[in-house]
């Protein structure tokens, strides 16, 4: 039995169901790139830490692919989130 | 994919996709948008949102302040289902100095002539309109309320879709490799999924402008130039207008959803396309932040990209026919495209259309380069 609803949120940072994304692939926002433009799935604090293998897995459904045969979304620095006090060591003394 | 087209617009960011946009209002059937990445891959989707009419040029001021006027009716406009989220929490100017402080009054001058609503402001209204400011160094100041920022990615998706319905063709993923001419005049477009017979062109490639020219056999002088932004973690609203400093030659806006969208512009940045962060950005970037906005210390960076301006001469849009290549047109907004888009997706369509077009635009033809004329911006970042 799938532990998976409608309602179950995929992307927890910015609060999104699966059956929203489901929504986004039906119309046509079936890439990585695209689905994230359309609905910010993986641009919040973790940076799609959870999400990513999520979408992947969704997209290879809806497109009928492997999900090896999907590009995933650019990784981009900081790998974890970087306070500006940390870069310039205004901090070193806390 | 389509065999002929009436018009081949190449690049599918918020300029190629209002040009589309533009051109299927007035009355082109078979329009075609080439797109090599997807829709926003390139310039549109990385710049940092802001919109202003706060410049130092009379056209950039202009088409700005038309822009503006298309912006407060896009949802309605469009027919858009969602929101381009446009937001006019203004744009502060921030000078150090006592000659940047003379551009801005300079600048101050024609934003009175043209109507646009500028006020200059004591240090203690600029304190009272953003409490966290440091405003030690502060000489002077100037706000615009009707400036402010949009998404992006939905204001180009809006353009997507309302030219879609309008009969508009797409192909993304498609990369043009190449023309044929006959004599001056183009007669096909050739990419990398086949070729498309067309009359007529439209380069609204941004940062790659340049390369599309060489393959009709025209030299711009349109060069990519890198940009680099760190967007923070979400934060509860506390900066209300974008911030710009000339003396950090930084911009600094909270964005919808809270994230603080932050960057500068490196003066000694090498031309060419370069996709890389570095670390030097970063670095700077923090202090630069710091010093402005010392609470900013404790707020967490969660993504760092660049992206790329294509930039002109002197600093303002190329627009219209090239001398040369017949059926050949230019839309480029040369760093402020996203925030010009509306009207030069009108200009440049009026122009393709042969009618009057709404402002002037033969003084920011290609020509003016070979010519000397140049308008130089003052006021970029």
């Amino acid at each position: 039995m799938s532990v998976v609803t409608d309602k179950t949120i995929i992307c927890r940072c910015e609060d999104l169901t699966i059956e929203e994304i489901r929504e986004w692939i039906s119309k046509g926002y079936d890439g990585f790139e695209e689905i994230k433009r359309a609905t910010r799935i993986g641009m919040g604090a973790c940076q799609g830490r959870t999400c990513r293998r999520h979408l992947l897995i969704e997209l290879a459904r809806a497109g009928q692919k492997s999900p090896s045969d999907i590009d995933l979304s650019t990784f981009r620095p900081p790998t974890k989130p970087l306070k500006f006090g940390a870069i310039t060591g205004v901090d070193k003394d806390e | 994919m389509n065999k002929t087209a009436d018009v081949v617009v190449i690049g599918g960011g918020s300029i190629g996709c209002a040009v589309a946009y533009k051109l299927a209002r007035l009355g082109f059937k078979n329009v075609v948008v080439l797109e090599k990445g997807y829709i926003c891959r390139g310039s549109t989707g990385r710049c940092a949102a802001g919109i202003r009419q706060q410049w130092g040029t009379e056209m950039n001021c202009l088409i700005s302040r038309y822009s503006i006027r298309q912006f407060e009716v896009m949802n309605e406009m469009l027919e858009y289902d969602g929101d381009v989220e446009f937001r006019q929490n203004g744009y502060l100017m921030v000078t150090y100095s006592d000659k940047e402080a003379d551009m801005l009054r300079e600048n101050l001058n024609l934003h009175k002539k043209l109507g646009i609503p500028v006020q200059f402001l004591s240090i203690d209204d600029v304190k009272e309109i953003v409490p966290v400011l440091n405003t030690e160094r502060v000489v002077a100041s100037t706000i615009c309320m009707e400036d402010g920022q949009a998404n992006p990615f939905k204001v180009t998706d809006a353009y997507y879709r309302a030219a879609k319905r309008l009969g508009v063709n797409f192909y993304t993923y498609t990369k043009v490799t190449g023309f044929k001419k006959q004599g001056e005049k183009i007669s096909a477009v050739i990419t990398d999924r086949g070729e498309i017979a067309t009359s007529t062109v439209v380069n609204a490639t941004g940062p790659y402008a340049k390369f599309i020219s060489e393959m009709l056999g025209h030299q711009l002088p349109v060069e990519p130039e890198r940009h680099q932004i760190v967007v923070t973690e979400p934060l509860d609203p506390f900066l209300k207008p974008l911030v710009m400093n000339f003396y950090h030659n930084s911009y600094c806006q909270q964005v919808v959803n809270g994230s603080i969208l932050v960057g500068y512009g490196n003066p000694k940045e090498p031309k060419g396309v370069n996709y890389s962060c570095s670390w030097h950005f970063i670095r700077e970037l923090a202090e630069k932040v710091i010093d402005q906005f010392p609470v900013m210390k404790d707020v967490n960076i969660i993504r760092h990209w660049s992206g790329h301006y294509g930039i002109s001469p002197d600093g303002q849009p190329v627009l219209g026919t090239v001398p040369g290549v017949q059926g050949y047109y230019l839309a480029l907004g040369c760093g402020k495209g996203f925030m010009l888009s509306p009207m030069i997706g009108e200009l440049v369509a009026q122009c393709v259309a042969g009618k009057e077009t709404t402002l002037p635009i033969d003084i920011l033809n290609v020509e003016r380069f070979e010519k000397g004329e140049l308008i130089v911006e003052p006021a970029v970042v």
